[in-house]
């Protein structure tokens, strides 16, 4: 392939001769290989049709099930001593759904399901294997440690997001200042309180420079908690104090909603962050929140009962660790990377393992929803067939070059090659299922003996030569 | 090197991997960032699998720098083929260096499929370096025609 678009017309939209000179070239270098590729011969691999899901959140849970409703066996492996994940911290919806009902049924769906076994307490290990054919090894930790050894076909990553831990605003000094989970579990929590003046702080730790992305959920989980607080106690004034109202799609008549009900939006900008102090007088500690509007140029001063802090949701701390297991990328923010935002976007580039939920980015329930039955109906398509064909690119040796100096043996990570006897003397030989086809082996053969197929060295010679 | 011919542009031969480099590339064409485009790209499997001998090729042909990208330590598709990578190119450059050939000439870097904007500082870095070196000469290969020979 010439790859013209990404990496020639997007990237030097403003030259367009010196554009076309190199889209020219491109195709030279494509066809001087393709003039001397070779089909490849694709080894035919046996799939083991049960699956993995890494995280007992929402959407690892929604994947174990659809995934059991397709008629695979699932494990779902859960790294706390209960399933739920975040959603745990969430009682109603915007849309004022019963999420604590929901995720209490999907879990007794879970535990009654006689294909879905679940590892409570565990951590993923170690993974070896390749499409079809993983091998993983978990730690489950309940008293003494076990371990145990899983086979599946696929790998299904929903490991989650966590939520930013505030240090600004007073958070964890006054006990005023909660964050909305906090916040809901105070609405659900006994007789209703008089709610007297809330103010709610959007952006906390997201759209700066430590975590430059947006978090998503947070402007609807501000208009979602207003609205609860005006319903339960439409005395109470409520506040939102924003950078942007980001309540898109649907959740925009949410926020109209929220306006109606004479919930206030006051405006601040990144540079001039609104102040929340503690305030004594006539012997009362008050709490007061200052904030610089921006249209009418003034600082605004509100006395609050309560500060609802819209903290960021941020990727969990062992997504590092997992994707080095799994040879999968996380993107600049830490949360993993698909292989193609628009036309693969709930795969890896490593065929075989999918992401779902908020292990990708944050995102709202629906969506984890929607995402975790996306990768479940790709995963299908490895997990229906019986055999599947692995990429033909391996190593091969050529016995009549080969000294059987052992230096490809050396540099294999996968222990893929071996000396074998022959009748001629001795020679490397690869392991076809071993072999992923890095060519480290070949770069090291002094002889020239090792290729691989598909980068054959005749091949990336001809691109080299091609333009001379 | 004073003499380079007026609006001589360098030609760079980069071979990037086919997980980290080429899918950074790719993101730098989907976010639509810019570099100079003096650049070719080979996609190879691994940074591993790039031969020394493609490197002393591409500058007997006349490719005025190369440059190899592969995924950052630690992160390699295919485990340790990067650290390989590595050691044989600290090695092929100093033979390089020692034959006259510019130690910028001949680069070496970690992009991950998520840095789009890395890949095109090293690419405008690299250009810029080789631009200011002028041409590569020291081991281009002059062909000699025979036929040429015959008659004089």
């Amino acid at each position: 392939m010439a790859n013209i678009r990404d990496q020639c017309s997007w990237v030097h939209m403003h030259e367009h001769e010196a554009a076309t000179e190199k889209a020219k070239d491109l195709v030279r270098m494509a066809v001087a290989k393709a003039r001397v590729i070779e089909p490849l011969k694709r080894v035919s691999l046996g799939v083991t049709s049960r699956g993995l899901v890494i995280g007992g959140g929402l959407a690892g849970i929604t994947a174990a099930l659809a995934l059991a409703k397709q008629g695979f066996e699932v494990d779902l492996v859960e790294k706390n001593n209960e399933l739920g994940g975040f959603l745990r911290k969430i009682h109603y919806t915007l849309e004022n759904d019963d999420t604590e009902e929901y995720l209490k049924t999907m879990i007794d769906n879970v535990y009654s399901n006689e294909l879905i076994k679940v590892f409570l307490n565990a951590k993923v290990e170690h993974v070896s294997g390749y499409v079809g054919n993983f091998k993983t090894t978990v730690s489950i930790n309940s008293g003494s440690d076990v371990r145990r050894e899983l086979e599946h076909g696929i790998i299904i990553v929903a490991t989650g997001g966590e939520e930013y831990q505030p240090t600004e605003y007073l958070y964890g000094k006054d006990s005023r200042v909660l964050t909305h989970p906090e916040l809901e579990n105070r609405i659900m929590m006994g007789p209703t309180p008089k709610f007297g003046n809330v103010v709610m702080i959007q952006c906390v730790g997201s759209r700066n420079n430590e975590h430059p992305y947006c978090s998503r959920m947070c402007c609807g989980e501000a208009v979602k908690n207003s609205l609860k607080i005006k319903e339960k106690d439409p005395m109470a004034n409520v506040y939102v104090l924003y950078r942007d109202m980001r309540t898109y799609g649907l959740m925009e008549e949410h926020y109209r909603r929220a306006r109606e009900a004479g919930v206030i939006f006051i405006r601040y900008e990144e540079e001039s962050k609104p102040k929340v102090a503690q305030t004594k007088s006539k012997g009362k500690n008050g709490l007061q929140v200052s904030v610089f509007e921006p249209t009418i140029q003034e600082d605004i001063i509100i006395d609050a009962d309560l500060v609802v802090l819209s903290a960021a949701i941020v990727p969990s701390q062992e997504n590092e660790k997992l994707a080095k297991m799994l040879k999968v990328p996380l993107n600049e923010d830490g949360f993993f990377l698909e292989a193609h935002a628009k036309l693969r976007p709930v795969d890896f580039a490593t065929e075989g393992i999918f992401v779902c939920g908020m292990a990708h980015s944050p995102k709202p329930i629906r969506e984890s929803i929607s995402q975790a039955k996306a990768a479940v109906s790709r995963a299908c398509t490895l997990l229906t067939k019986d055999t599947i064909e692995a990429e033909g690119i391996i190593a091969t040796v050529n016995p009549g070059r080969c000294t059987a100096c052992e230096l490809c043996m050396l540099v294999c990570a996968y222990n893929a090659i071996e000396i074998e006897e022959t009748k001629r003397g001795k020679t490397a030989k690869v392991n076809s299922a071993l072999c992923k086809g890095c060519g480290a082996c070949a770069a090291t053969c002094r002889c020239s003996a090792i290729d691989v197929k598909g980068f054959t060295d005749d091949q990336i010679n001809s691109i080299i030569v091609a333009l001379r | 090197m004073k003499n380079v011919e007026k609006g001589w542009e360098p030609r760079i031969l980069a071979f990037l991997c086919n997980w980290c480099s080429y899918a950074g590339a790719d993101l730098t064409g989907i976010s639509r960032i810019q570099y100079p485009p003096n650049v070719r790209i080979v996609r190879v499997p691994c940074s591993g699998r790039v031969n020394p001998y493609y490197i002393i090729k591409a500058l007997q042909c006349g490719w005025d720098g190369v440059l190899v990208s592969g995924c950052h330590p630690g992160d390699c598709h295919y485990i340790s083929g990067n650290l390989v990578a590595r050691r044989r190119f600290a090695v092929l450059k100093d033979l390089l260096e020692y034959v006259g050939i510019e130690p910028a000439r001949v680069n070496f870097s970690w992009v991950s499929a998520a840095e789009g904007g890395k890949f095109a500082s090293v690419v405008t870095e690299v250009v810029n370096e080789v631009k200011a070196l002028g041409p590569a000469k020291r081991l281009v290969k002059v062909r000699i025609e025979w036929k040429n020979l015959k008659n004089r």
